[in-house]
């Protein structure tokens, strides 16, 4: 049996463990180990066991704590972010661990701020997690009770307020940049970087953003050490990993394997395809990153791996795509949702999104034209990585650009028979 | 003119951010908590409270999803309208929904009694098509498989 850290302590459709409980389970072991050792050591183990983060972007998270400038003369007080927004279509992976097991993230954040020598932390959660803010209110107030947060956290000396800031619901919020502004008050429009949050974040202050599993793995990691961590996963990409399947498969649902699980085995574990329907392709993780298809099930499923199919393991959330359903309606509704997302900063994104919707939405209705595949093309293009502040255009584009590429032939047929052949 | 309630609410808060400002998008929800939504009143008495104008406030007000400019029933159904929920039937419950209700997604039901609106992904698409009622979450709910249980859900919220 593989090891499931992460989940082990999460019982399906009950409330999560107590305090006593949680302890009792094994908890606090990382946070008791962390406060023993000096801060860098706990910034030293967490980068020696491959951990990175889970919002997506696979940054090696041991190395974004090192950015914070810790010594006694650099400036207060530093923040540090849970991430807690998931807002990325066909992402369900973090609210599992924010319902199911709280105090796990909370342990995380604990010891990631004693790492960086924070002061003051905020848990950004959507507003729609209403489970999941009522258990984190409870954990949290329990955690005060237990002496992990508030003044000289276990005796260590080490003081740390938590604070839950439910927002208001974009897209936006989960860019990290955005995040802060929102925080502040402000519209969640990005901020240029450099500098980056890490050195100027919340109020121009060092803040340490992290996504809520990254968070979660980090007790483990102090607890069972950087090698147990290493040997979870594959290699440069340690510990387990939350994959989910959504889609027409038989069993679509959240599983911890181990990173770098493949894509068949995946789909294995959501039972395959309905009956009747044959596997097309994927996002392999979330609605931002472009399609795998029936020739890459061998592709191990982690943030190096994926890269060289041509995508991005994202939030590990695979989308499936059945024989079934359009692939330009698919499109129709991702770009729908970048487009009513884009935060309206700059022209390729809030102009080229919407412009792509409304291409696809004439594709659908029989109204397409062969120059607009031409000018899909071009948008893909126009919001590359490096033409927009931020990456929501990017992310926007991924899933365009291969499915011009792999359905180009359900693009054309859409203009050649003026229809949807899937009506 | 804020209640006392409203205020004591919203300055609860105030101790985790060092600005005021920060406290806006916590205070227009308090706000809408009680009201259902912020009025042109409501947003001067919460920019007043907070040291903002008024227009700064609105430009973060009308930024996000979930604060609502206009008044809305006294239950508000979120369906969710994101890829997944979409593959398994999203369009038929929005027509299900907007058959039932009698009205078009960002209406009101004439008696007051729902507002419909589209959300991003509610983070349940292994269960998709999902909505949620007033922050309940509802899952499976193509009303192909069971055209019953939606119409069974909306009956919880009179
Ligand atoms: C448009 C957009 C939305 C994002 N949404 C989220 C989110 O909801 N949750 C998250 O953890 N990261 C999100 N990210 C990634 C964050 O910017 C950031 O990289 C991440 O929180 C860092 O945490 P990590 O290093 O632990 O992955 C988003 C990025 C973009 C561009
Ligand atoms: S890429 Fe889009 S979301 Fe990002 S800053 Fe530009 S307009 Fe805003
Ligand atoms: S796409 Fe509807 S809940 Fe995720």
């Amino acid at each position: 049996m593989a090891e499931t850290p992460l989940t082990a302590r999460i019982r399906p459709g009950a409330e999560p463990l107590d305090l006593a409980g949680y302890e009792r389970a094994g908890g606090l072991e990382g946070l008791h180990k962390a406060l023993q050792m000096t801060p860098a050591a706990v910034t030293a183990a967490v980068k020696d066991s491959t951990l990175r983060g889970r919002g997506g972007a696979g940054f090696l998270t041991g190395l974004k704590w090192s950015f914070v400038p810790t010594g006694p003369t650099t400036p207060r007080p530093r923040y540090l972010v849970a991430n807690a927004d998931e807002m990325e279509p066909g992402s369900f992976k973090d609210r599992l661990l924010l319902e199911g097991d709280p105090l796990q993230l909370i342990e995380g954040m604990v010891i990631a701020g004693y790492a960086v020598q924070a002061d003051v932390a905020f848990l950004f959660l959507r507003r729609e997690y209403t489970l999941a803010a009522e258990r984190l209110r409870r954990a949290i107030a329990q955690a005060y009770a237990g002496g992990l947060l508030g003044r000289d956290i276990l005796g260590s000396g080490y003081a740390l307020e938590l604070h839950l800031h439910v927002s208001a619901g974009r897209y936006m919020c989960g860019e990290e940049t955005g995040l802060l502004n929102s925080l502040e008050g402000r519209r969640a429009n990005p901020r240029t970087k450099p500098p980056f949050p890490p050195v100027a974040g919340l109020w121009g202050k060092p803040t340490l953003i992290n996504n809520v599993e990254t968070l979660c793995n980090v007790p483990h990691v102090l607890a069972r050490g950087a090698e147990w961590f290493r040997a979870l996963g594959s290699p440069r990409n340690g510990g387990t990993k939350l994959y989910g399947v959504s889609g027409k498969v038989k069993r679509p649902g959240l599983w911890e394997l181990p990173m770098g699980t493949t894509v068949g085995e995946l789909l294995d574990r959501a039972g395959g395809m309905r009956d009747g329907l044959r596997f097309r392709g994927c996002l392999p993780g979330g609605a931002s990153t472009d399609f795998l298809t029936d020739a890459h099930l061998g592709v191990h499923l982690d943030f190096d791996e994926v890269p060289k199919a041509g995508s991005r393991l994202g939030t590990g959330t695979m989308i499936v795509l059945d024989d079934r359903t359009c692939p330009v309606g698919m499109l129709e509704n991702l770009e729908h949702f970048f487009a009513q997302e884009s935060c309206g900063l700059c022209t390729p994104c809030w102009s080229g999104l919407h412009w792509c919707e409304r291409i696809l939405t004439a594709l659908e209705a029989g109204e397409g034209r062969p120059q607009d595949l031409q000018v899909l093309e071009f948008q893909t293009r126009f919001n590359a990585p490096g033409h927009t502040f931020c990456a929501l255009a990017p992310g926007a584009v991924e899933p365009l650009q291969s499915a011009l590429k792999y359905y180009r032939d359900d693009f054309e047929r859409h203009i050649r028979e003026r229809r949807c052949p899937w009506r | 003119m804020l209640t006392s309630e409203e205020r004591a609410e919203i300055e609860a808060e105030a101790g985790h951010y060092p600005t005021r400002k920060a406290l806006c998008i916590e205070a227009l929800e308090v706000v809408q908590r009680h009201r259902g939504w912020v009025s042109d009143d409501a947003l001067r008495d919460v920019a007043a409270l907070l040291g903002m104008t008024p227009d700064e406030l609105d430009g973060v007000a009308t930024f996000y999803n979930l604060v609502f400019r206009k008044p809305v029933g006294r239950h508000v159904a979120l369906f969710c309208d994101s890829v997944s929920c979409w593959i398994m039937g999203a369009n038929r419950l929005r027509e299900h929904l907007c058959q039932r209700l009698g009205v078009a997604p960002g209406g009101t039901t004439s008696d007051g009694r729902f507002t419909l609106l589209p959300v991003v992904c509610l983070g349940a698409c292994d269960h998709a098509p999902a909505m949620m009622v007033d922050g309940d979450l509802h899952l499976d709910l193509d009303p192909a498989v069971d055209p019953a249980k939606v119409d069974a859900i909306l009956e919880r919220y009179p």
